[in-house]
């Protein structure tokens, strides 16, 4: 029998730390006079990283002196940043099932590249990720493809229909770092109270995707008077804010790790920030979309702005921002969704909703920095510590004795959104075409460069 | 294009101004005479292609842009979703691309997604004609009806129009509130709760709960159709009670100005959402309406597609 008493170190089983290419394959590497983000420890300022066999060893002010010559490698990092890699807790890969629009392989080249060091990988597959074999089969490829890491979610219930529990601790062997039945809610409350039991057993996080589908039946975008104007099927906030205020009560005897994914709501915000004060047990992500865009982007319908939840008004961005400053959401996961022209060259009603995220995340995010809305060691820790912290994944600090997930971005770099630039299958992104600035120039995945720009 | 209407498509009311649907409505008076006579064609689009594309049910939008199209020596053909690839799993886009391979002149469109219009006028060449798109707009129905009052009434400015029932689904009510606000009419909108978009207000329209006080000195009533499957989605909960609150009939009309006229977009739903006798009566306006359809789509599709310099009634 295999044991559940292991403390929830996903990190502890890498899938797939080798591979990529070897472009610093040195014993010792020196990221010099960068700018360096440690939300750990609270450090922002320059100083050196040195990584030692994909672990980091010292971190600080002159802390490279010394290591010169014969195996190691120095990396000039000046008019840089300097973070730890960003760990996402929401993509969707796509495989098993629709490798047409991404695949694992592609899908870990946009993460590299993004910046982000770890992913974890939604399983809303062909089939759904539900058991075992499928968990097992996408860490099995990830590993093979070398790159960011890749920590599946299982299913909370078969085929995610919202009826019956998925082998949790199974899937958990496999690698699975938590459950969510993301793409569709778990609507029944007894349902959920026990998936919300049954993972606490077994110390597994559960993302909930909040919608009270009964009332978003035909919704294409955000209730209000932009989806009036449109003739667009509302997606009333109440749908999101009633299933949080459910799971948080459900939660209170549970006591799970329970998470609220893509959070998008200023209602909702305000329930998550209550129960966290209550001393409940409350974690929450935020989209860059919902910290960014609002339902006017709908207008002229374009199909790249579809998502679930939709964005949200003035005073629901404001209130995402608010509260990503103060911690009530916790950390940025990209909702990544990749969908072909096949999917998103259509008439509205016959679009699949998500828009890819992973690649575009520093450079938007970098842009709410800029205008003074949001600290950049917040940035950073909301896209690496906090995520590393809610998952269990190791990760998201860069002192001494640290992974060496390391990520190196240059904030001023000017570059624009297209075919040539992005490594995703998928260019479902409302930003296609437009210039943005700010980049990620290498990204190290144990000390080994697996991005580079 | 003409320089009475500089528009390559008619997408919806949105978009135009007060000027470009005053010249659809002056244009729609000469056709509306050339259907009154003994021998009611003109040659002014002959050699133009016409692609009627239908993706949902509809007598008189179809055979009103059927007709316009042939009065106006215009080849007409009909697709609709039953005849057409659609059925055989064909996307909107390549029914798009397959039909402008064709080379038409003007895809008249109808389709149950809201957006649908200006996709294709994204995705072709040709004109574009919104026939109705989801529950976004029907701008045609919105200028028929404009023409209807302006007859009727003499004028849209200053008036006071009582829109109906179900707001929420209706793109009637939306390109009618858009155009008649745009030229000066005062536009209400009443009908239960369940029936209102969010943010009715939104659409420029002053929102009533009651029939009543929404009908008291209006000019115009303009009845919408209620849809039997509304009673499904819990919006109301029975045409009896429908029709006892909401319901225009001599009783209710009592309210509105003694001349007020009755609208209705069709197909009516007879003793539901409009009485037969005010159906039938000397105030309804429903008949004209239908006259009204070919005139104002003949214009329609001859300010989009008559080549320049050409007359409305020559070749």
């Amino acid at each position: 029998m295999p044991s559940h008493d292991a403390p929830p170190r996903a990190g502890s089983a890498p899938p797939s730390d080798h591979g990529g290419r070897p472009v610093h394959d040195a014993d010792v590497l020196v990221l010099r006079g960068g700018r360096v983000l440690d939300p750990a420890s609270g450090h922002d300022g320059e100083a050196d990283v040195v990584i030692e066999r994909g672990t980091i060893v010292r971190m600080g002010r002159g802390a490279a002196e010394g290591f010169e010559g014969e195996g190691v490698t120095s990396i000039d990092c000046r008019g840089r940043w300097v973070a730890p890699g960003f760990i996402d807790l929401h993509v969707h890969f796509r495989e098993p099932g629709q490798e047409y629009k991404e695949d694992i392989a592609s899908g870990l080249r946009a993460a590299a590249a993004g910046g982000f060091t770890a992913v974890c990988a939604m399983p809303n597959t062909r089939p759904v990720n539900d058991n075992r074999a499928i968990t097992e089969l996408m860490v099995a490829r990830a590993r093979e493809v070398g790159g960011a890491r890749l920590f599946p979610f299982g299913a909370i219930t078969l085929g995610s229909k919202g009826e019956q529990l998925t082998e949790m601790a199974d899937m958990k062997d496999a690698g699975a770092v938590g459950v969510s039945d993301d793409g569709v809610c778990v609507m029944n409350a007894a349902v959920m109270r026990r998936a919300l039991e049954y993972a606490a057993t077994f110390d597994l996080m559960v993302s909930q995707h909040c919608e009270d589908h009964h009332l978003t039946a035909g919704a294409q975008m955000h209730e209000g008077a932009i989806a009036t104007k449109l003739g667009l099927r509302g997606w009333p906030r109440e749908a999101e804010d009633i299933i949080v205020a459910r799971d948080v009560l459900l939660n209170v005897r549970a006591r799970a790790r329970y998470h609220v994914a893509h959070l998008s709501t200023k209602g909702a915000a305000a329930m998550v920030r209550e129960a966290k004060a209550r001393g409940q047990r409350v974690t929450a992500e935020v989209t860059p979309h919902h910290l960014l865009l609002t339902d006017h982007a709908l207008l002229g319908y374009p199909t790249s702005c579809k998502v679930t939840p939709p964005l949200r008004e003035a005073e629901d961005v404001e209130a995402m921002i608010e509260a990503l400053r103060d911690g009530t959401l916790d950390c940025i996961a990209t909702d990544h969704a990749p969908h072909s022209p096949i999917e998103k060259d259509c008439e509205m009603s016959a679009a699949s909703p998500g828009m890819i995220g992973l690649e575009t995340t520093i450079p938007l995010l970098l842009g709410l920095v800029r205008e003074g809305k949001l600290g950049a060691l917040r940035l950073i820790e909301a896209l690496s510590t906090s995520p590393a912290r809610i998952s269990g994944i190791e990760g998201g600090r860069l002192g001494p004795g640290a992974r060496g997930d390391v990520v190196v971005l240059d904030p001023d770099l000017r570059w624009t959104v297209g075919r040539d630039t992005l490594q995703s299958k998928s260019l479902n992104s409302p930003w296609l075409g437009h210039e943005l600035t700010g980049a990620c120039m290498t990204t190290f995945v144990a000390g080994k460069a697996v991005w580079e720009r | 294009m003409s320089a009475l209407f500089p528009h390559r498509h008619l997408l919806g009311i949105e978009g135009l101004s007060a000027k470009d649907i005053v010249s659809v409505l002056d244009t729609a008076e000469v056709f509306y005479e050339v259907s009154r006579r003994p021998v009611r064609k003109v040659p002014t689009l002959r050699g133009k292609g016409v692609i009627n594309l239908f993706f949902e049910a509809s007598t008189r939008t179809r055979t009103s842009f059927e007709l316009a199209g042939k009065r106006l020596s215009a080849d007409v053909v009909n697709i609709s979703t039953s005849t057409s690839s659609v059925t055989k799993g064909e996307t909107l886009l390549d029914t798009l691309k397959t039909l402008e391979a064709m080379r038409p002149d003007v895809i008249v469109i109808r389709h149950p997604s809201s957006g649908a219009a200006l996709y294709a006028s994204q995705k072709v060449g040709c004109s574009i004609v919104n026939a109705g798109d989801g529950t976004h707009e029907h701008p045609t129905q919105a200028l028929l009806d404009a023409f209807t009052i302006r007859r009727a009434k003499g004028r849209l400015d200053g008036l006071v129009v009582t829109i109906c029932g179900d707001v929420a689904h209706s793109r009637v009510a939306r390109s009618n509130a858009r155009l008649l606000g745009m030229l000066g009419s005062k536009v209400r909108v009443v009908g239960p709760r369940t029936l209102m978009p969010a943010d009715c207000a939104a659409l420029g329209v002053e929102v009533f709960d009651r029939l009543e006080p929404a009908l008291e000195g209006a000019d115009v009533v303009m009845v919408l159709r209620i849809q039997q499957e509304r009673l499904q989605g819990a919006l109301i909960p029975s045409l009896r009670e429908y029709s006892k609150t909401y319901g225009i009939g001599p009783r209710t009309l009592r309210y509105a100005q003694p001349d007020a006229v009755v609208l209705h977009p069709g197909p009516m739903n007879r003793g539901v959402e409009i009485d037969p006798a005010t159906a039938d009566g000397e105030r309804s306006m429903v008949l004209e309406q239908v006259e009204a359809g070919v005139a104002v789509r003949m214009a329609v599709l001859y300010l989009l597609a008559a080549d320049p310099g050409t007359g409305m009634t020559a070749g």
